[in-house]
């Protein structure tokens, strides 16, 4: 290296800065420019390739409508309540099944928090990830349905009289929903919960808090702003749901959710304009949620969630 | 009415045990403590002090025994309903909380009136001199302001029994003297009761007016500094007080309590017989207790192995006829190399039990 070594003393004062400053590959160098930066460029493409372009063709095709002017789809999706519904649709199960495993998540990840055998427990809880949507809402047609094993044990235990209707129904794909969503929810919460420090319960404890105090006043301010993360990971999950929407769902009218819109537009009217549209509508309802969610983190203690530094 | 210790006579430890699965962490503690003393736990790694600080926190529930504050048992209650105050080795400071809601989280929970709370809080944080870090989080202080909250936050509750867990042991050396200083202040000034845990033997004899030695979940000798430091009960307590010299040995004479021992042909050294010994013994020293010898006298052949220069005198290592390390101060230069028969007053040499093995 070249790089001319300075010492401050022998730096006259009115000597200009360039003269003694460090050369050009120094000074990238300390704005964090240097050859691992170079890394990032297969990754950067494949962005670019898979997310940006495809996004941008599709906004751009959403502005140019098989009839009427640039903003022709718009309008229709939103003067079409047979369309417009579907934002409603979609919320309706994303947000309060996205809650409910929250709520579901919190108290499983604080009992986990304590067991030794978490690994195996964490592991029976990862499998309804691996078995994929469509799986789980075929097991359900086969135990929540009309047919199914629980309204037929129901029935034979004369506890209802007719077939609950828990598939084909909004119940349906809330239920398979939650099946889904809960691993994932509960293993983002539950990396939350231990990554708080045991010693911070301790501490309130000795100073008095029972349990609901300690809860109250030291774990969940600290968890906020992850579960605030853990609550749009999952959400934005659920929003987009499709598979369980048609399989166990009410596909025509409970649970027409944006995404079966987008389908239709696409593959039955054969109109992708119109498809790109709902499907900017999608990602800009999305957004919107995740956005509000995320800004209500200012409101929480943001900051390192262990007693000391090391 | 400025902050104080609750009251109390006695506390008590009654064989107190605490097993993990087949390990007996504590195995079966007798302690007690009047009102107002410094006690330290003193012990090596392992050796259940800590254990027994968390038993008498209520943040590990004790196995077997029980634990008494006067007359009511406590070894059942939840740590909440304890009221003891605990300064943790990691401060354990709500990160989410400035420095005072951190001090005032303990009266919170205990309801006291916003007014009274705010009172206390800043008698607290002047005593521990974080006044002006009253409004930061914890975050934002070095490692001693820290340590320095955790004490505000424990002490403000009035607590009976205030239990630090080895708190100096994240500070640098120079911090770690003055926040010493600064604990035994305000233990004084409170007329608090502090069960302080810690592996630093100096750390103990400063600061402690008992030291309870722990090793492998018993107690082996309970005593004031001084008592500790001249006269320790048994050698793995000789070994942490400084008695860096151990050597085994054949008894060989015995004259009233002071006993005469062999540790290799032609190498004899005397010292106080502290426990009874069965022909076999190890004779504990000091190495600023060993020291050179004048021609003719007894004492321990060796050869000088290192020799460093400590301004008022030179710090030694020896090896002895069978190749034990031996440490020893001397007022005069030595050669490495050279032969040195090294000897220690009898009276500051200590004869201890063979330990089984």
């Amino acid at each position: 290296m070249t790089a001319r070594t300075q010492s401050p003393l022998l730096a006259a004062p009115g000597r200009r800065a360039e003269e003694v400053g460090p050369s050009i590959k120094q000074r990238l160098a300390a704005r964090g420019l240097d050859g691992v930066t170079l890394l990032v460029l297969p990754g950067a493409l494949v962005l670019v390739a898979l997310f940006l372009y495809p996004f941008l063709y599709g906004f751009i095709l959403s502005f140019e409508p098989k009839e009427g002017g640039m903003f022709s789809n718009y309008a229709r999706f939103f003067s079409d309540s047979y369309l417009y519904n579907t934002i409603w649709t979609t919320l309706r199960l994303a947000i309060p099944v996205t809650l409910l495993n929250l709520l579901l998540a919190i108290p499983v990840a604080f009992r986990v928090r304590l067991m030794r055998h978490q690994r195996l427990l964490t592991t029976i809880l990862i499998l309804p990830i691996t078995l994929g949507t469509v799986l789980v809402a075929e097991g359900m047609l086969f135990y929540f349905g009309a047919q199914g094993w629980f309204s037929r044990s129901l029935m034979a235990l004369h506890i209802t009289s007719a077939p609950l209707k828990l598939t084909n129904s909004y119940v349906g794909v809330f239920l398979s929903l939650l099946i889904t969503g809960f691993p994932f929810t509960f293993l983002l919460t539950l990396s939350y919960v231990t990554g708080i420090d045991p010693s911070l319960e301790q501490a309130a404890a000795t100073l008095g808090a029972g349990p609901r105090a300690r809860f109250r006043h030291v774990f969940l301010p600290l968890l906020l702003p992850g579960l605030a993360i853990t609550f749009c990971l999952s959400f934005v999950q659920a929003y987009s749901v499709f598979p369980s929407a048609v399989l166990v769902g009410e596909p025509a009218r409970a649970t027409r959710v944006i995404s079966i819109a987008a389908y239709h537009a696409a593959f039955e009217e054969y109109d992708y304009s119109m498809a790109s549209a709902i499907a900017m509508i999608m990602g800009a309802t999305q957004l919107l949620v995740v956005v509000l969610v995320l800004a209500s983190r200012r409101f929480f203690y943001r900051g390192p969630v262990a007693g000391a530094k090391g | 009415m400025a902050i104080q210790a609750a009251r109390f006579q006695e506390l008590r430890l009654d064989k107190v045990r605490r097993d993990f699965g087949h390990l007996n962490a504590l195995k079966g503690l007798d302690l007690r403590i009047r009102q107002g003393e410094f006690i330290a736990l003193l012990g090596p790694s392992g050796c259940g002090k800590s254990t027994a600080l968390n038993c008498l926190a209520g943040l590990l529930p004790v196995t077997g025994g029980s634990i008494w504050l006067d007359d009511r048992r406590i070894d059942t209650l939840r740590p909440e309903d304890r009221g003891f105050g605990m300064v943790f080795q990691s401060y354990a400071l709500f990160p989410h909380m400035t420095v005072r809601r951190n001090a005032a989280f303990g009266l919170m929970m205990r309801g006291v009136p916003k007014a009274e709370a705010a009172k206390r809080v800043d008698e607290a944080l002047a005593m521990v001199r974080l006044q002006a870090q009253a409004d930061k989080l914890p975050g934002q202080l070095s490692g001693g302001q820290q340590q320095r909250v955790a004490i505000a936050r424990a002490i403000v509750i009035e607590p009976p029994l205030i239990l630090m867990d080895e708190p100096l042991s994240n500070l640098d050396a120079k911090l770690r003297l003055e926040m010493r200083a600064d604990i035994r202040r305000i233990h004084d000034r409170l007329g608090s009761t502090t069960i302080y845990v810690t592996h630093d033997q100096e750390e103990a004899l400063s600061l402690a007016d008992r030291i309870v030695v722990m090793r492998e979940g018993t107690i082996r000798q309970v005593g004031t500094p001084e008592e500790l430091y001249a006269r320790p009960a048994h050698l793995d307590v000789a070994d942490f007080m400084g008695y860096r010299n151990r050597l085994p040995g054949r008894i060989v004479g015995r004259e009233g309590n002071t006993a005469m021992l062999e540790i290799a042909e032609g190498a004899r050294l005397s010292g106080l017989l502290c426990e009874e010994t069965n022909g076999q013994g190890v004779i504990a020293v000091r190495p600023e207790d060993l020291t050179t010898a004048h021609d003719g006298a007894a004492g321990v052949p060796g050869t000088v192995h290192a020799v460093e220069y400590r301004g008022r005198s030179f710090h030694g290592l020896a090896i002895g006829p069978t190749g034990q390390e031996l440490f020893f101060h001397t007022e005069n230069r030595i050669e490495i190399g050279a032969p040195v028969r090294l000897t220690a007053d009898s009276s500051r040499a200590l004869v201890f039990a063979k330990e089984a093995a």
